[in-house]
């Protein structure tokens, strides 16, 4: 299993602040990804917009990255700290 | 004393309460008896923004990460630059407009480096902390997306 997190407007726009799934070994965050947007149809559009970093165990991912169970995996909205 | 071993909890710190601006600058003051200029940043919640006047900001952040990144700026700040020690403290929770939200504080022999190496970190700060702020506005609230 995987913990999503929804950080800031995402969890409005999503709806909820966490999701957990079930992937199976050699799952891509591509492929996670595909599988949210059927999920939470606003996510698509988000996503399609680029403006959102993903981060697997609090670290910044590109999408090839694989998926293991227990990962933390985070959509962080463009960051306004300061 | 070697400052650049100074416990990263209080030299990095995420926390909802207020921080003392004097008592930060003099824990970097008396860290190092070569530190010869301090210069600091000091971030502040204003009323207007964008056009919109602001009645409160409310700041979220991702726990563990964004202190991991603060981290990460102290240290980069401490090996690039000629500077002796750094603090970073960054409020979250609901702030009120006037109160403090951001603290740098850096320590060096020279102030040149100091005042470069201050304004790196609260650039970086800007760029790679999940850091992220809501403004109550009189026509509600605004998540804000671009920070410059």
């Amino acid at each position: 299993m995987v913990k999503i997190r929804f950080f800031a407007v995402l969890k409005k726009i999503v709806g909820k602040e966490e999701v957990v799934l079930d992937v199976e070994k050699g799952t891509t965050l591509e492929q996670l990804l595909k599988k949210l947007e059927g999920d939470l149809p606003p996510l698509k559009q988000i996503l399609q917009e680029g403006k959102i970093l993903i981060s697997v165990n609090q670290e910044v991912v590109e999408k090839h990255c694989l998926i293991q169970n227990g990962d933390e995996i985070a959509f962080l909205p463009p960051f306004a700290g300061g | 004393m070697d400052t650049k071993k100074a416990p990263l909890t209080d030299r990095i710190r995420i926390q909802r309460e207020d921080f003392s601006v004097e008592d930060e600058t003099l824990k970097i003051r008396n860290s190092s008896k070569r530190i010869g200029g301090i210069v600091s940043f000091l971030g502040t919640a204003r009323d207007f923004s964008k056009g919109r006047d602001i009645h409160m900001i409310d700041f979220e952040y991702y726990p563990g990460m964004a202190e991991k990144r603060l981290a990460e700026i102290r240290e980069q700040a401490l090996k690039d630059y000629d500077i002796i020690d750094v603090t970073i403290i960054h409020r979250v929770g609901e702030i009120s407009i006037g109160e403090n939200i951001v603290l740098i504080v850096v320590g060096a022999e020279h102030r040149k480096d100091a005042f470069r190496a201050c304004s790196w970190c609260i650039d970086e700060l800007k760029r790679i902390t999940p850091i992220w702020k809501k403004e109550t506005t009189p026509q509600g609230e605004v998540w804000v997306e671009e920070h410059p």
